[in-house]
């Protein structure tokens, strides 16, 4: 989804630490994505090349980071992992779950210049 | 210049970073000359590619404009709505008939979402409350910041009633914090009943699903009843209304909790 309004985000994120942390360059960007995040990773990552284009991350390397999808089970009160939000429970079958992890997109780490 | 953000200052902001760029590459250029004027930060021996640690989310800006949004409403007791849907479920005339029978109680005011023309703005205003169309144009959904402005545009009275109508879309809106006490997704019964399992995201979002146009269901083998499972598969705390908004079956139990929430929203916590 809107991969390419989350890819201008990280861009201006981009942008705004290039003062802050005294780059000019950005050669490599770590993200973490969960499984849960709604986020098309090849979409993200043709997105990312076009957004970049002639910015300060212009062909910088784009590694994500997988995150798998984490809930807490009611029933069996133990978390559990899920790959999608509609998932029961793989121990009880239940669809009594709290989703709280896997639900992340973050920029973790750069590598710059 | 805006209250909300000071849009105004963002354009300084950026000319500031553009010197900041200038220097570093000023810097560079000595740098490899030969590590002469090395008295600046870079210890010889490192190579000039380092790590920099972020870990900031990647919607955290929306998110800020969200808590400022949040911030709005709870100051002045208002009760904020995203309506979400597909297109053509009836978001807009479930509007005008709520509108319609709600306005002498309370302040009401629309902002509406979508990508082109001001024609559900209309439709809004012609039942004599203030609505304001944002064209999201390439946009598929409303963000925090633009419904901060469209707030400052609105200026509706303390313990009113806001409804953001977001642009007809299952997918992207659900990622996007409008700041608002509750996503309320509306699916009308032509759509067919796995679209809470076909578009998960939007379904676990919600606090409410308004299954709409229920006056059809004599001509349709939609099944409520696995509509609703799905929904509660999806997010078991979901809570669901049925009505139509043509006929105005049911629609007395979505006045019903809308005065609740309303009432909710004038409670002042220490």
């Amino acid at each position: 989804m809107h991969e390419m309004s989350l890819c201008e985000s990280i861009l201006q994120t981009l942008e705004q630490q290039a003062a802050v942390q005294h780059y000019s360059k950005v050669k490599t960007v770590w993200l973490e994505i969960g499984a849960l995040a709604g986020v098309e990773i090849e979409a993200l990552r043709f997105s990312f090349e076009l957004v970049v284009k002639n910015s300060l991350a212009d062909q910088a390397r784009l590694e994500i980071i997988d995150i798998p999808g984490q809930a807490w089970c009611l029933p069996c009160a133990k978390n559990v992992v899920v790959q999608q939000l509609y998932d029961e429970c793989p121990l009880c079958g239940s669809h009594q779950l709290q989703i709280n992890g896997g639900d992340q997109m973050r920029i973790k780490e750069l590598e710059v210049e | 210049m805006c209250g909300i953000c000071g849009c105004g200052e963002g354009l300084t902001h950026s000319h500031d970073e553009q010197h900041e760029h200038d220097h570093s590459h000023d810097h560079h250029h000595h740098d490899h000359d030969h590590s002469h004027g090395a008295e600046h930060a870079h210890a010889p021996g490192l190579t000039q590619a380092r790590m920099v640690q972020i870990e900031q989310d990647i919607l955290a800006k929306n998110n800020r404009y969200a808590d400022e949004n949040r911030h709005y409403f709870s100051q002045r007791g208002m009760l904020a709505l995203n309506l979400v849907s597909s297109p053509g479920s009836g978001k807009t005339t479930l509007l005008t008939e709520t509108i319609s029978r709600l306005k002498e109680e309370y302040a009401i005011g629309v902002i509406e979402g979508d990508q082109q023309t001001a024609r559900d703005a209309d439709r809004i205003r012609a039942t004599g409350v203030p609505a304001l169309q944002i064209n999201t144009g390439k946009g598929c959904h409303l963000d925090a910041h633009r419904v901060g402005h469209a707030l400052e545009s609105l200026n509706l009275p303390n313990h009113s009633l806001l409804f953001i109508e977001n642009v007809g879309n299952l997918v992207c809106p659900s990622a996007f914090d409008l700041g608002e006490a509750h996503k309320v997704v509306i699916l009308s019964v032509t759509e067919g009943e796995d679209k809470p399992i076909k578009y998960p995201d939007m379904f676990h979002a919600a606090d409410l699903m308004i299954l709409n146009k229920t006056d059809l269901l004599p001509y349709l083998d939609f099944d409520s009843a696995e509509c609703i499972r799905y929904a509660k598969q999806v997010n078991p705390r979901i809570k669901v209304l049925s009505l139509s908004a043509k006929t105005g079956e049911g629609m007395e139990s979505w006045l019903k909790w809308l005065r609740a929430e309303l009432e909710l929203q004038r409670i002042e916590y220490a």
